[in-house]
């Protein structure tokens, strides 16, 4: 032994399993009796979304691309996922399709629009997974707007039922209301690095 | 495998490197912060603020109890198995692209991440707030080593540009006023408009311009974790003004360090933290972002992912089996809002990075007690920190027990014999005496019967009187209270 380099993995799990020793270990058994499930409701989601200063609009999904339209400046540039479906873009805007956009392109259009996995109504929250309609992390991130269009049918009540539907191994974004600070005196200011905007597309 | 018992001894967390030690005393650098009425103030704002909107969405959560109680389980369940979950930790991050480090210490850590910078060819890095690079003083060891840290959280970019240290877990710069920010942005911030005023949100302004260049032209970043999930190699950062988002997406290689201690066993643990922690913390439903990532996806984000997994004394705190409890930790500083010392004596005055009721006995734990002898007595022994807690970590039972340990030199812990051990102690060590000095100073004022003082000194000074009248900033302090 005297002489063998020791590797770190080697010292610092053996100090772990040294300081285990020895302590008679009843196995912990954890209880779960917290709420799993929760009923659903949309008008919760809206509120909460509402109140962390998202702005939702709740249409029909033949609407979608005009309420688009209505939310950004005609002319304007959208940045779009490539499995985004076509039909919710408005024609007044001009698409950027991401096919491995620089970052300079993406921070300088004015939005982005994606879909979204899952959305959890008692948090106000939408999760991102990176599916095609949904696209690369970065595409969410450098635009000032974000535009997500979420279908009823992915939103679930609690915590606990959108870990159930999401994939660990894709990177997930969990989003809740635009990017926000409360460090100076703690007076909340909306949009530090992430969107200033978020605007939520609820379609049935 | 029998392991030769060498190998396998705890360690605390080396001194001359990091920040879990502070120059003084608990007590000698508390009486700074108290003739400072601007810090009390904003402290006094903050805790009232944060408490009062966290407790306004645990009360939307009939299930809070429960969630306690089972953060609380899973926590100790991960502690009891921490070798093996780490070593499937391990497992799945490499299966998912990755690689793993271990540091013993912090000398390694700072070492590993250094040359990772190094190896990318990096002279500049963006970081995302961190308690664990904090207390290894990564930033410091970066610098030695020709590379800038640059801290990306507001707070954190405030406490970095005014040469200044954090005070509070969640709230970094809670100390300093928009004024002096606006200041220290005029003077320090590259390229700043000379015409900043000082509006909250002309000031973050300034930072998401300040910073979104740095963003897109470094490529290097460091985070921490918030989880670990050992089952699926996922890790995960919670966090509110998208920096963080910058960071784990933007640059081409991102190193994370974190605790041993944040790995949890399984995917379905997250439904729990992820409520705990965002109504807990910021007093949110739920942070503005959290990123999960689990090592490298192919075309989306860093294409080179390196976990460092830091010990620096947790196994030392992971083997005493009433202080273990502190590793269940998750940072949500819950425990400071509440904490009628921490309120007047402000995060600086903990010396180390962790302060408030956590830090108490976390960080002389980590460092073994005789290096932070004066914070397990940082307390009144309330308990409104324990009932705070969302992982119920009985801190004022960790704390009896580190004063316990701080003057083992007695067999019979009665509470004179406690007390005596404690006086002989500190007479031999002049700092520590200094503290039971003021320490006693303060049971005076707080009443006859010693109540307020935490034991062993209270039992102390009921029978021999210390020399050294009782001085007007703890009257003030406890005649505030
Ligand atoms: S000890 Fe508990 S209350 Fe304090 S920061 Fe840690 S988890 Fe939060």
């Amino acid at each position: 032994m005297v002489g063998r380099a020791v590797s770190a993995r080697d010292l610092v799990l053996g100090r772990l399993r040294a300081a285990l020793a020895g302590g008679a270990h009843t196995p912990v058994e954890v209880p779960r009796d917290y709420r799993h499930e929760g009923t659903l409701d949309l008008d919760q989601l809206v509120e909460r979304l509402t109140d962390y200063r998202a702005h939702v609009h709740r249409v029909a999904e033949a609407a979608v691309a005009d309420t688009i339209a209505d939310i950004l400046p005609a002319g304007g540039t959208v940045v779009v996922p490539p499995g985004l479906p076509p039909a919710w873009l408005p024609p007044t805007v001009t698409a950027l399709s991401d096919d491995g956009l620089d970052n300079a392109r993406i921070g300088a259009a004015d939005a982005v629009v994606t879909g979204a996995a899952v959305a959890v109504a008692e948090t106000g929250t939408v999760v991102l997974d990176g599916s095609p309609d949904q696209g690369r992390r970065v595409l969410s991130l450098l635009p000032d707007r974000h535009v997500c269009v979420l279908r009823a049918d992915q939103v679930v009540a609690t915590v606990p039922e959108a870990l159930a539907r999401l994939t660990p191994q894709r990177p997930l974004t969990w989003i809740s209301g635009p990017s926000a600070t409360s460090d100076i005196e703690l007076i909340r200011v909306e949009g530090v690095h992430g969107p200033r905007k978020l605007h939520v597309i609820l379609v049935p | 495998m029998n392991r030769p018992t060498f190998l396998g001894m705890p360690a605390t967390a080396p001194p001359g490197v990091g920040h879990l030690r502070g120059d003084e005393s608990f007590p000698a650098a508390a009486r700074r912060s108290l003739a400072d009425p601007q810090l009390r103030r904003n402290l006094r704002h903050a805790t009232t603020t944060i408490r009062a909107k966290s407790a306004g969405v645990i009360a939307e959560s009939p299930d809070w109890e429960q969630l306690r109680a089972a953060g609380a389980a899973i926590k100790a369940d991960t502690l009891n198995r921490l070798p093996e979950l780490l070593e499937q930790l391990e497992a799945k991050v490499i299966e998912a692209g990755g690689v793993v480090h271990w540091a013993a210490d912090a000398v390694q850590a700072n070492q590993i991440v250094t040359d990772l910078v190094r190896a990318a060819g990096a002279d500049r890095v963006i970081k995302v707030k961190s308690m664990a690079t904090q207390e290894i003083g990564l930033n410091e060891a970066l610098h030695a080593a020709g590379v800038t840290a640059v801290e990306t959280d507001l707070a954190e970019l405030i406490v970095q540009l005014g040469d200044d240290r954090p005070s509070h877990i969640l709230v970094p710069a809670i100390h300093r006023n928009r004024a002096e920010i606006r200041e220290i942005f005029l003077r320090e911030m590259p390229g700043v408009d000379p015409a900043l005023t000082a509006d909250p949100s002309a000031l973050a302004a300034a930072a998401r311009r300040y910073l979104r260049e740095t963003f897109l032209s470094t490529p290097v970043a460091v985070s921490g974790a918030n989880f670990a999930v050992a089952e699926t190699g996922t890790l995960a950062v919670v966090e509110s003004e998208g920096n963080g988002r910058m960071c784990l997406t933007l640059p081409r290689t991102l190193i994370t360090l974190m605790g041993v201690e944040k790995v949890v066993p399984t995917w379905r643990d997250l439904e729990v933290f992820l409520q705990l922690l965002p109504r807990a913390s910021t007093g949110e439903r739920m942070n503005p972002y959290t990123s999960m990532w689990t090592g490298v996806t192919p075309g989306d984000g860093p294409q080179a992912f390196h976990l460092v997994l830091l010990d620096n004394g947790r196994g030392a705190v992971l083997a005493d089996e009433v202080g273990r409890q502190a590793l269940r930790c998750i940072r949500c500083s819950a425990c400071l809002n509440v904490c009628p010392v921490y309120e007047r004596a402000g995060g600086h005055a903990y010396g180390s990075v962790y302060p408030g009721p956590i830090g108490a006995v976390l960080s002389p734990q980590l460092t073994g007690v005789d290096d932070n002898a004066s914070l397990p007595y940082a307390s009144t022994l309330c308990g409104a920190c324990y009932d705070a807690c969302p992982v119920q970590i009985n801190i004022p039972e960790v704390l009896v027990h580190l004063r316990a340990e701080a003057v083992d030199a007695r067999r019979r812990p009665t509470a004179e014999s406690i007390a005596m051990a404690a006086a002989a102690y500190t007479m031999d060590h002049p700092r520590l005496y200094e503290a039971a000095q003021r320490a006693s100073r303060l049971s005076r004022v707080a009443g006859r019967r010693g109540r307020g003082l935490p034991p062993p000194l209270n039992g102390w000074t009921a029978s021999r009187d210390l020399p050294d009248p009782p001085t007007e900033t703890f009257r003030e302090w406890w005649a505030a209270r």
